[in-house]
């Protein structure tokens, strides 16, 4: 293997005045509006910002590699000593994967399907002849076991579908070690995790930079989960740095106002009220998919006019809940009761009134809306549909909703591809508040969206809530977003209710074992929350 | 925490600076059309002016028939007479008209049958789906050439049977083609939420599901047109086509083919069978210039050139 005789804290990347330009709609677009960077040896470099900061073309640029239709105007990405923007793709494809490597965003997505995972992990070895197909297999297997993977011996010879998606996550990590590169770029790698799952991969990650004395730019939204890895942090925002600085300094005392902000959505707090006029009741409800179950004996309350959290993972059966409310999935016994009267468990059964009553906010904005329609033809529908309010009326009725989700007429005619998130995601809430609705279901609403956007949205579903008297069905698995802004959780785990009530006893000890696991699970902002927490859990 | 964030919903950045319109958008492509794109525009252009205009443009009648059977070129008669003295230059521009009409008609009822069928399976996946899916396999079993001429010679070779035939036997591809992608978009939320919001199946296929599959269901369109265009001039040349007094390319093709023999006597008789052929052949080549530079833009593919 190689050795990495160098010497921690060495300059190992300087990135100087960077400018990229991306190509979209038929014009140029400044991405990177010059940006310097530098990256020692061993160290780990946080970049953060909100999507479209330009924070992933900075990372793939650092490797000297741009997307397709981006192209580096200026600049000098100097790696070791050579200058990257000046290679050919010959003499690049020579250090990539060898001597930086990349760790993506989604790994299930990343991975041939076709091929097995040790053949996967070992493959830039075996291109580049490090090493014999059998010692590079050996180490394979080693980085397994310190990724802390189940059968580090056997699991190479998967396919990437046989393993779960935090498992897949770390096989990545240890092809991007394999080759023993000297940087690592990690773009998003636990964004797409769950809670309980992030801590492992965030564990395993850190041990093993630390462990071969890797640096890394790590690349993320989450200040809380950058704050374990790095030793700097970097703020980007609309391709230009905001400011840097060492993580405690920055955690302690940021100095822009932007940076600020980025974890506002944690200064959210609401005080809990309860009622005991029930919106909706659940009464023992069973659902499955095809023949594999996943409720079992769901019961839930939900009080007029409140909010009420559904957190757990994914798998943990919180959306097939609101699929059953819906009626999308009727349920295989059990029952509904929504303001005193049984739901039809099909949605063909159910009136126009009662589908009217109950409105779902997705998770994806962008495929919760038509991309043919555009805005006005979007919030409109349910108005005609549900109202038979038509022409110049409903044109005011919908210019009288921009207004209420805080945009405008401007608004009209655009198509969903010329919103952003945050704003695709108030059109939806529009669409729902058109159908003049007394239960709204947000299935993971906010996930999607930056720290920022998050916290304009959860304000606005608080004061419509306030405005209009509707009742949340609110499911999460964000627990900084549940304090924010529920009055009763329910905490679901593997199709079942764990615990219900108000969010005081909740978020109170005593817990049962996994609301424990799941609420110590979420990152804090503090540099030494991972050490602790896994120290605490070793015990 | 201070409030001067500056963030608005309003003011947060989208994908999109400027929006442009249809017709601009238009304009920007076809500004950039190759020269094959051209090249078809101009000739389907070409094609479809004569078939509107056939009786104002062709100098003769369609079925007129001149006392001089096997004309030779010139001398009134641009390319000659036929066998039984008929102006073929006057037939070649009506025979526009009959075979592009009584394709475009076949192929638009394929579209329509094939596609709705096609969403109507890709909205309920277990039996609606299972049943159209086998019925659609069972006729695509059989050769539609082989298929058609028994279905023809039961009912009889009229034009409303052509087109009746056809578009059902061709809306197979369209159903197929239309059930994979709509399968893609079904699973969508926005379908969903249309269903959630108790609309009903018509709205569903025409408003929601239709918009987002057309790209793929247009490129069909035009290479189907082709297909169609080709299996009822393969039927006229062998005589269960188009039927006579209508001119049809491919019956000309049949009915002037034994001019071929005389080449050596004179090059212009020889090439006269070939300029119906060559019609057919023009026509097909264009549709796929079109159909190219139409799949080059609404693919992907573009965005790969730096």
């Amino acid at each position: 293997m190689m050795s990495n005789n160098n010497k921690k804290g060495d300059l190992l990347l300087t990135i100087e005045n960077i400018k990229i330009d991306g190509f979209s709609d038929e014009r140029w677009h400044k991405i990177i509006k010059g940006i310097n960077l530098t990256l020692n040896r061993g160290e780990i470099l946080g970049l953060i910002g909100e999507s479209g900061a330009g924070k992933s073309t900075l990372g793939k640029a650092a490797m000297g590699y741009t997307q397709p239709g981006c192209k580096i105007i200026s600049g000098k990405v100097i790696f070791d000593g050579t200058d990257l923007a000046k290679l050919n793709e010959y003499e690049k494809r020579k250090i990539w994967g060898t001597k930086i490597s990349y760790v993506a965003q989604s790994a299930a997505a990343s991975f041939n399907p076709a091929h097995r995972l040790m053949e996967q992990t070992i493959s830039a070895g075996n291109r580049m002849k490090l090493d014999t197909s059998e010692n590079l297999k050996k180490d394979a297997i080693e980085l397994y076991r310190s990724l802390q993977l189940p059968e580090p011996e056997n699991i190479g010879s998967r396919y990437p579908h046989q393993v779960s998606g935090g498992q897949l996550q770390r096989v990545m990590t240890a092809m991007a070690m394999s080759p023993r590169p000297e940087l690592i770029i990690f773009d998003e790698p636990t964004t797409a995790l769950d809670v309980t799952t992030q801590v492992e991969v965030l564990s395993a990650m850190r041990k093993i930079v630390d462990q071969f004395n890797t640096a890394a730019i790590y690349i993320t939204h989450d200040l809380a989960v950058v704050a374990q890895m790095a030793d700097r942090i970097k703020v980007l925002r609309y391709g230009e740095e905001v400011e840097e600085a060492e993580t405690r300094e920055m955690l302690s005392n940021p100095k822009e106002d932007y940076t600020k902000s980025l974890w506002s959505v944690r200064s959210l707090i609401k005080p809990e009220e309860t009622s005991d006029n029930m919106m909706l009741s659940i009464r023992n409800i069973d659902a499955a998919y095809g023949s594999s179950k996943v409720l079992h004996n769901v019961s839930i309350d939900i009080p007029k006019g409140k909010t009420v959290a559904i957190v757990g993972e994914s798998g943990s059966g919180k959306s097939t809940t609101a699929r059953v409310v819906t009626g999308l999935l009727p349920q295989l016994k059990g029952n509904i009761i929504f303001d005193g009267e049984k739901l039809p468990p099909k949605l063909e059964n159910r009136t126009r009134e009662q589908l009217r009553r109950i409105q779902i906010i997705f998770q994806m904005p962008d495929t919760a809306m038509n991309p043919r329609q555009t805005v006005d033809e979007i919030i409109g529908r349910p108005l005609e549909f549900y109202h038979g309010i038509k022409g110049k009326e409903r044109e005011n009725k919908v210019i009288e909703l921009l207004k209420m989700i805080e945009l405008d007429e401007s608004f009209l005619d655009r198509l969903p591809s010329e919103l952003s998130g945050g704003q695709k995601q108030r059109i939806c809430i529009a669409r729902a508040l058109a159908a003049n609705p007394d239960l709204i279901i947000c299935d993971e609403v906010t996930s999607a969206l930056d720290q920022i956007v998050q916290e304009g949205i959860l304000k606005l579903l608080q004061k419509l809530q306030k405005d209009l008297g509707v009742t949340y069905i609110f499911i999460t698995h964000d627990i900084a977003t549940v304090k924010a802004i529920s009055d009763e959780i329910v905490v679901m785990y593997q199709g079942e209710v764990v615990e219900q009530g108000l969010k005081s006893k909740i978020l109170n000890p005593p817990y049962p074992d996994y609301t424990e696991l799941l609420l110590s699970s979420v990152p804090e902002m503090d540099p030494d929350w991972l050490t602790n927490l896994l120290n605490k859990r070793s015990l | 925490m201070s409030e001067n964030l500056s963030y608005s919903a309003k003011g947060e950045v989208a994908n999109l600076v400027q929006r442009r319109t249809k017709f601009e958008r238009l304009k920007i492509a076809l500004s950039k059309a190759p020269f094959s794109a051209w090249f078809g525009m101009i000739v389907l252009f070409i094609y479809f002016f004569a078939a509107i205009f056939a009786p104002f443009i062709a100098p003769h009648g369609e079925a007129e028939i001149f006392p001089v059977a096997y004309a030779p070129w010139g001398d009134g008669h641009i390319f000659g007479t036929d066998q039984i003295g008929r102006d073929i230059f006057s037939r070649i521009i009506f025979a526009a008209r009959n075979t592009i009409g009584i394709c475009l008609i076949a192929t638009i009822l394929a579209l329509f049958i094939g596609t709705v069928l096609g969403i109507i399976a890709a909205l309920d996946r277990r039996y609606v789906d299972q049943i159209l899916s086998r019925i659609v396999d069972t006729l695509m079993s059989i050769p539609v050439m082989i298929f058609t001429f028994i279905l023809l010679s039961v009912f009889g070779p009229t034009n409303l049977n052509l087109i009746l035939i056809l578009g059902i036997l061709e809306s197979t591809r369209f159903f197929r083609i239309s059930r994979s992608v709509a399968v893609g978009q079904v699973v969508l939320e926005y379908v969903e939420v249309a269903r959630l919001r108790g609309e009903k199946l018509s709205y569903i296929i025409y408003r929601e599901i239709l918009p987002n599959i057309a790209s793929p269901l247009i490129i069909e369109f035009g290479l189907r047109f082709i297909f169609i265009i080709f299996t009822i001039s393969s039927l006229s040349f062998l005589g269960i086509g188009i039927q006579p007094p209508s001119a049809d390319w491919a019956s000309m093709v049949r009915e002037n083919a034994i001019l071929i023999q005389y080449a050596q006597y004179d090059i212009t008789a020889g090439l006269t069978p070939l300029i119906p052929a060559a019609a057919i052949a023009l026509l097909c080549v264009s549709i796929n210039f079109v159909v190219d530079w139409y799949l080059y833009i609404t693919s992907g593919l573009k965005d790969d050139v730096k």
